[in-house]
């Protein structure tokens, strides 16, 4: 396999990743953010300083990088997530910069806007496919559990899910703190991959292409957010050689899906229940 | 003693409205009973209250001895208290048994961490909900429905999935807000039908919301009558019946010269 391939391969699993955590809070918890970017710079950056500064080997590194997002997710979470709807989508933007804001002028830690160098390149083919195959078992497999019915019962009735005994800012704090872990493991991860890290890889235009992949992928679909990191990654690597109007072409790519499927490729169904639709007996 | 379900000068404003104004009421423990009146005439905030939707502004709701009106909703639910809603607040792209399984997850124990790896107790667990939500959808009569979206079902049947998922939280005290509400006549007749039974097999204290005189006759032995955020009567069907006040709401005060 060409370094090139593989490139893209690790890539994709690190942008899955996110996505998987942005598409719980999303998707399915029903919470619009535009700040997850943050979480990602948060992991990178906890990894980087633990390896680098402090010589501590590089999976306990990446797993301490998404316990501190958690720790901020949880922080944040508590106080801002009793605002509903685009109220806490502005207030995320704001937390996402904020966090950004505090990496580039905390020199002493974290040098600043001219970025990190020198991380180890630990993220290898074998180490981002181990990640993304476990996290996505993971993830899958709460959204077939007690905690996935209860956020998907939040993000539809929010009243009706309080009234059947859900805890419902536990449960937003809950989801949130989870998706901050696998944003947080994805960022130290593409600190392993690229070596190097900055905080302006962390703005406010990756936190919108975090929440741009799940919904073109379909709110409430896990797979249809796989499938859109596919697609935005892909495409967007197919036209690196015209680079310049990369972001036109990605523009473009949303409106088309916007306008053809605004419910996102998958709707809110899975790979599988497609698969297994026509087996079904019909009600 | 106090009553199994009581509540006492239970006050609500809105702003300058009063919406309810010092009801008083009590349930023994295994009534069927009524709460009946005119459109606005403060029912569904009865339930509101109770439930903790809002607080009230004075008097207080005691529910086998505890006070429910500290209490967040989620806790009033935990204490046994289930109830429906007047317009169906069902998950609409959710299945039919997604629901009721909904509800009924609380009372089966398996971890978050168990939930996560899919082991440990998580398959006996998910088979006990299952278990537990056909089975109640087919006490309501909707099991071969159970894989179809809720917001697809007809209207009837969407009121008979919320009696169900209430049904899945193994409450005591069950609030039904005009069940029958936008059902014809031959749906509201089995719709009586059930309630009747729920009522008995599941051992239960029902309270049922409903402004159409005839169908809380039929099946309340207990009826509550209110109007204007007051009650204006209280008693059997008969009583109720040939009450001066019931009658001037439900048809207009006497016109002298």
């Amino acid at each position: 396999m060409s370094g090139y391939t593989e490139g893209i391969l690790i890539l994709l699993c690190i942008n899955a990743i996110a996505a998987m955590g942005v598409s719980l809070l999303t998707g399915f918890t029903g919470i619009f953010s535009l700040g997850h970017a943050a979480y990602m710079a948060l992991g990178a950056y906890t990894t980087a300083i633990l390896t680098v500064q402090h010589g501590v080997h590089w999976l306990p590194a990446i797993l301490l990088g998404g316990v501190v997002a958690v720790a901020v997710a949880y922080f944040i979470g508590v106080p801002t997530l009793k605002l509903m709807g685009d109220y806490y989508a502005i207030a995320s933007i704001g937390l996402g910069e904020a966090i950004r804001l505090i990496l580039e002028n905390w020199q002493s830690v974290t040098r600043g806007a001219r970025g990190y160098p020198g991380i180890d390149p630990y993220t290898t083919l074998p180490v981002a496919l181990a990640f993304f195959v476990v996290l996505a078992v993971f993830m899958f497999n709460i959204i077939n559990s007690r905690f996935g019915r209860a956020c998907k019962a939040c993000r539809d009735d929010y009243i009706a899910s309080s009234l059947l005994g859900f805890h419902t800012a536990r449960i937003r704090v809950l989801s949130l703190m989870i998706s901050a872990f696998y944003c947080g493991v994805s960022g130290a991860l593409l600190g392993g991959f690229l070596s190097f890290i900055q905080p302006v890889m962390f703005d406010m235009l990756k936190s919108t292409e975090l929440t741009a992949v799940v919904v073109f992928g379909g709110l409430g679909s896990m797979s249809g957010s796989l499938l859109g990191t596919a697609v935005i990654t892909l495409v967007t690597e197919l036209f690196r050689p015209i680079s310049q109007y990369r972001m036109l072409i990605y523009g473009a790519v949303l409106v088309v899906i916007m306008v053809l499927r605004p419910e996102g490729i998958m709707g809110n169904r899975e790979f599988v229940s497609w698969v297994k639709a026509p087996f079904r007996r019909r009600a | 003693m106090s009553a199994f379900f009581e509540l006492s000068g239970v006050t609500k404003n809105f702003g300058g409205v009063q919406a309810v104004s010092n009801m008083t009421f009590s349930l023994e423990k295994g009534e069927l009973a009524g709460l009946m009146g005119p459109n606005g005439a403060g029912k569904t905030t009865v339930f509101n209250l109770v439930t903790g939707v809002y607080d009230p502004d004075e008097g207080s709701i005691l529910f086998k001895g505890d006070n429910l009106v500290p209490l967040k909703t989620y806790q009033v639910t935990a204490r046994g208290v289930a109830r429906t809603f007047q317009n169906l607040r069902l998950f609409q792209r959710s299945t039919v048994l997604e629901n009721v399984m909904t509800a009924a997850q609380h009372h089966v124990p398996y971890s978050f961490i168990e939930g996560i790896t899919h082991l440990g107790r998580w398959r006996s667990g998910e088979k006990a909900i299952r278990d537990k939500s056909m089975a109640l959808l087919e006490r309501v009569g909707l099991a071969d429905r159970a894989e179809q979206a809720a917001g697809t079902l007809p209207y009837g049947h969407q009121r008979r999935l919320e009696i169900a998922r209430a049904l899945a939280l193994d409450p005591e005290l069950l609030l039904l807000d005009e069940p029958a509400a936008g059902m014809n006549a031959e749906e509201v007749t089995s719709l009586n039908v059930l309630i009747r039974e729920i009522h008995r097999d599941f051992s239960l204290t029902t309270l049922v919301i409903e402004h159409h005189m005839d169908l809380v006759m039929e099946i309340c032995p207990h009826i509550i009558c209110m109007n204007f955020g007051a009650k204006i009567a209280e008693g059997t069907p008969e009583e109720i019946q040939n009450h001066p006040e019931v009658l001037k709401a439900y048809l207009g005060e006497e016109e002298d010269e």
